[in-house]
């Protein structure tokens, strides 16, 4: 008889805690030994979270074509089996959350999944809520957000009543592209917030001035949206040779070296690209894994993707 | 409060190049043969150009009446509202330009289809031709499968780029005007966010059909009045 899934979770996560995840058996046979997955914990519990989650804008939005869906269901299947666990969606995604569905259904719901999704427009935010959990086909989310604040003061008090009674484990806000970081500070310091998502990159940094730090203080984890400007960056950089510090920091392409940029601020929890190759999801994991850069090395990696980009 | 003011199309495009393209592949594989009935009835709205009698008129408004419906059921409604939530509105104005036809084809006074000789004519011809004969060539003109296609009658663009050419033969009332325009507005914008090669395609035929309309109002227009004094 297979394990409920609850239990299974439990478990899972007990392992998390306890910094087990190698004793995990790996979804696919890799071909060397690699280096233990960077985590960082999520402050208000502790629990460890991959430092390169996966997102679901505009990739996952494939509509009902099932070549596409499969593509995307291979993805998945590369960044579970490089250690990722948390998984970004919205309802303004189009189908990106009935895509999301059918992934984890083909993938036999992976007890790793940690399922964050968002809440947005004016009013029904419970119905939203219950029609996303749905389409996803989970018992209920880990984590849910309200999308770029969209009536923020009716829908916080909902996800943090749906906290209390159990039926959502965080709540957070997001916000992309720089908007309302005001609005962002304010609900900082005064809300219970467990996540805050933002726009940050090698080339947006205002985060760094106010946001980052008082999520420190205010002990909120930090998930960045956008690590390569919806892939500005990556297109811009491609077929320009990596320079040599790339190797130090075990980077292969350029998105590893701007995810390493993003997942070595001490501050950041989670960054979230989003691909339709299972390959690029493969290697967007690796950044998650291997030395990352210090001080002096980020300072270069600004101004040598600044001279490029 | 809101701050929309602040989100460009970039935004708001919540899908990519491929799937969008892709749509056309599957809705031609899934609505198969009605492509030839589409050719079909392309080739009936350029008899009725040709022959521009009043029944061709109302026979033209019908014909395009149901290939809008088609498409605003089999691509936008059960297509593209799949990928883009503004899908369901495009499906209703759609709906709302066929209404809208068919009250053409209907009204007692049947919609005269102008001589497609000379300028304007030859423009209206060029872009009905333009709708079904250039479209479907798109694809592979960008390098993309012929699957891709995308047909008048079956696809928007294309039937719009026709209508177009038909709304400029019937020296159509204004309002027949503003769903294709739009159109040519929203398609051409969400092209460009995914900048497609034949982005400018569409919105450059609805200026030269918006340009051309104007140009035909101002020929129609009666001379004003003189006044006595001025008779002088």
């Amino acid at each position: 008889m297979s394990m409920p899934y609850q239990e299974r979770r439990r478990i899972l996560q007990a392992m998390l805690a306890a910094g087990g995840w190698a004793l995990l058996p790996p979804a696919s046979a890799q071909p060397a030994p690699q280096p233990a997955l960077i985590t960082r914990p999520i402050p208000s519990s502790g629990e460890q979270l991959p430092v390169v989650g996966l997102g679901s804008w505009i990739t996952f939005n494939v509509g009902n074509d099932a070549q596409a869906r499969a593509a995307c269901a291979e993805v998945a299947k590369a960044f579970f089996a490089g250690g990722g666990r948390l998984v970004d969606s919205s309802p303004m995604y189009g189908s990106a959350q009935a895509v999301i569905g059918d992934v984890l259904a083909r993938l036999k719901h992976p007890p790793a999944l940690f399922a964050a999704d968002k809440v947005w427009t004016g009013s029904g935010g419970a119905a939203q809520i219950e029609a996303s959990r749905k389409l996803w086909g989970i018992p209920r989310f880990d984590l849910l957000q309200v999308h770029n604040l969209l009536a923020v003061d009716a829908h916080l008090p909902l996800l943090l009543r749906m906290k209390a009674t159990g039926r959502l484990r965080y709540a957070g806000i997001t916000t992309s592209e720089g908007r309302r970081h005001g609005d962002i500070v304010r609900l900082m310091e005064t809300q219970p917030l467990d996540f805050v998502q933002v726009t940050y990159n090698v080339l947006d940094r205002e985060v760094e001035n106010r946001i980052l730090p008082l999520a420190r203080a205010r002990r909120i984890a930090v998930i960045v949206n956008r690590p390569f400007r919806q892939g500005e960056l990556t297109q811009t950089l491609a077929g320009k040779p990596l320079p040599g510090w790339a190797a130090e920091i075990g980077c292969t392409s350029w998105a590893q070296v701007l995810l390493k940029f993003i997942v070595s601020h001490p501050d950041v929890t989670c960054a979230i690209p989003a691909t339709s190759n299972p390959r690029h999801a493969a290697e967007n994991m690796l950044a998650a894994r291997g030395p990352l850069p210090d001080e002096d090395l980020r300072r270069r990696i600004v101004a040598d993707v600044k001279k490029l980009a | 409060m809101s701050e929309w003011w602040t989100y460009t199309l970039s935004d708001l495009l919540m899908f990519s190049r491929p799937t969008y393209f892709r749509l056309f592949a599957l809705l031609n594989e899934a609505v198969w043969p009605a492509q030839l009935v589409a050719v079909l009835v392309g080739l009936a709205l350029v008899a009725a150009i040709l022959r521009g009698a009043g029944k061709a008129g109302r026979l033209a408004a019908a014909l395009l009446a149901i290939c809008w419906l088609w498409v605003a059921w089999t691509y936008h409604a059960q297509r593209y509202a799949a990928i883009n939530l503004a899908g369901p509105y495009f499906a209703m104005a759609f709906a709302l330009q066929t209404v809208l036809l068919c009250w053409l084809a209907t009204r007692r006074r049947a919609p005269a289809i102008a001589s497609w000789r000379g300028p304007l004519g030859g423009l209206a011809l060029a872009l009905v031709l333009a709708g079904l004969l250039l479209y479907p060539l798109l694809a592979a003109v960008d390098g993309r499968p012929w699957q891709q296609a995308e047909v008048f009658g079956i696809a928007p663009d294309p039937t719009v780029a026709a209508t177009l050419g038909m709304l400029l033969l019937w020296r159509a009332q204004w309002f027949l005007w503003i769903v294709p325009l739009l159109w040519c507005a929203a398609s051409g914008a969400t092209l460009m966010e995914l900048r497609a090669a034949q982005a400018w395609a569409l919105p450059a035929l609805g200026l030269l059909a918006l340009a051309a309309m104007l140009v035909a109002r101002l020929r129609m227009r009666p001379l004003p009045r003189q006044h006595p004094s001025s008779t002088g």
